[in-house]
């Protein structure tokens, strides 16, 4: 059992603080998201950060639930994702890992270089610019939310897409919020 | 006129829409799972009180929080406020809340619509 152990040396070397792997739903997301907040706020986190990682906890959240390509070779659920925070002494950092089919993974890509390669107005362009004119997709997205991630971080979003398989990646995505820049 | 009410929940948010006593509010927090089916009866309410609004209304916008899904709906809710007559939006924020005060900001830029600013 000493994956017990490894696991847990590996969250505090990391400075995780909060680690949920398994189906995301709504349900689910509320639930991390309270849990969190409770974390946030006992630990008297400044308000203009702790709704900063908030908001960037929610698209992450969503984009999980909406986005993650499912696996069907039986062993991983659909929807089967991981959720990270950290919390170094100066900055949040929200994480996360799901299953995307190798055909998406060149858009998905172009999209945040896209947002990567802006600055603060150029992001604020861009989130008008797919506010007025995006209609809401049947997953329930407006296609802002990388957009808005960005905003709120005030830093460049963080990914890769390791192999899993013939016919999947695994994105992971870090996005980072500075508490030290009040 | 009917009157909308829906309590607020931990991902939607509180709504009033009472043409008689003049209460027009959307407050809290929004990130429901389908923003769309949320924010639908509210729409048709709009659409109906368009018909024959009051001489003048002022329709409060008080978040604390909302998702991107909800901000494309917050965005059809004052694009069918536009054209009713003498209408005008009070936007508040916590008053050390940039990214909020920001965000009306943002629609005050993309509707036709006076905006006052108001903290809590």
């Amino acid at each position: 059992m000493n994956f017990i152990y490894d696991l847990h040396r590996t969250m505090m070397s990391q400075k995780l603080i909060l680690v949920f792997q398994g189906d995301f739903t709504q349900e689910s997301t509320k639930s991390i998201l309270s849990m969190a907040e409770r974390n946030l706020d006992s630990s008297g986190e400044e308000s203009s950060i702790k709704r900063k990682v908030f908001n960037v906890m929610v698209e992450a959240l969503q984009n999980i639930v909406k986005h993650s390509d499912e696996l069907v070779d039986g062993q991983i659920r659909s929807h089967a994702a991981i959720f990270l925070i950290g919390k170094e002494s100066n900055r949040y950092c929200i994480m996360t890992g799901n299953p995307i089919r190798k055909e998406n993974v060149s858009k998905l890509k172009d999209a945040l270089d896209r947002i990567n390669s802006l600055d603060k107005d150029g992001l604020k362009d861009l989130y008008k610019e797919i506010i007025k004119n995006t209609t809401i997709s049947d997953k329930g997205g407006a296609g802002l939310g990388f957009v808005d991630m960005a905003r709120k971080s005030g830093e460049k979003l963080e990914f890769e897409f390791p192999e899993m398989n013939t016919e999947y990646c695994f994105f992971c995505l870090k996005v980072n919020v500075p508490r030290d820049n009040e | 006129m009917e009157i909308l009410n829906l309590e607020g929940t931990e991902d939607t948010p509180k709504i009033i829409l009472d043409k008689k006593n003049g209460i027009f509010e959307i407050s809290g927090r929004s990130l429901p799972e389908d923003s769309a089916e949320f924010y639908r009866p509210v729409l048709e309410w709009i659409e109906k009180y368009s018909a024959d609004a009051n001489p003048s209304t002022e329709f409060v916008f008080k978040l604390e929080y909302f998702n991107t899904a909800s901000s494309k709906l917050i965005l059809d809710v004052l694009s069918a406020l536009e054209d009713i007559k003498s209408m005008k939006i009070l936007w508040y924020f916590h008053e050390d809340d940039e990214d909020m005060e920001e965000a009306g900001q943002e629609f005050s830029e993309l509707v036709e619509i006076p905006f006052e600013f108001k903290t809590y």
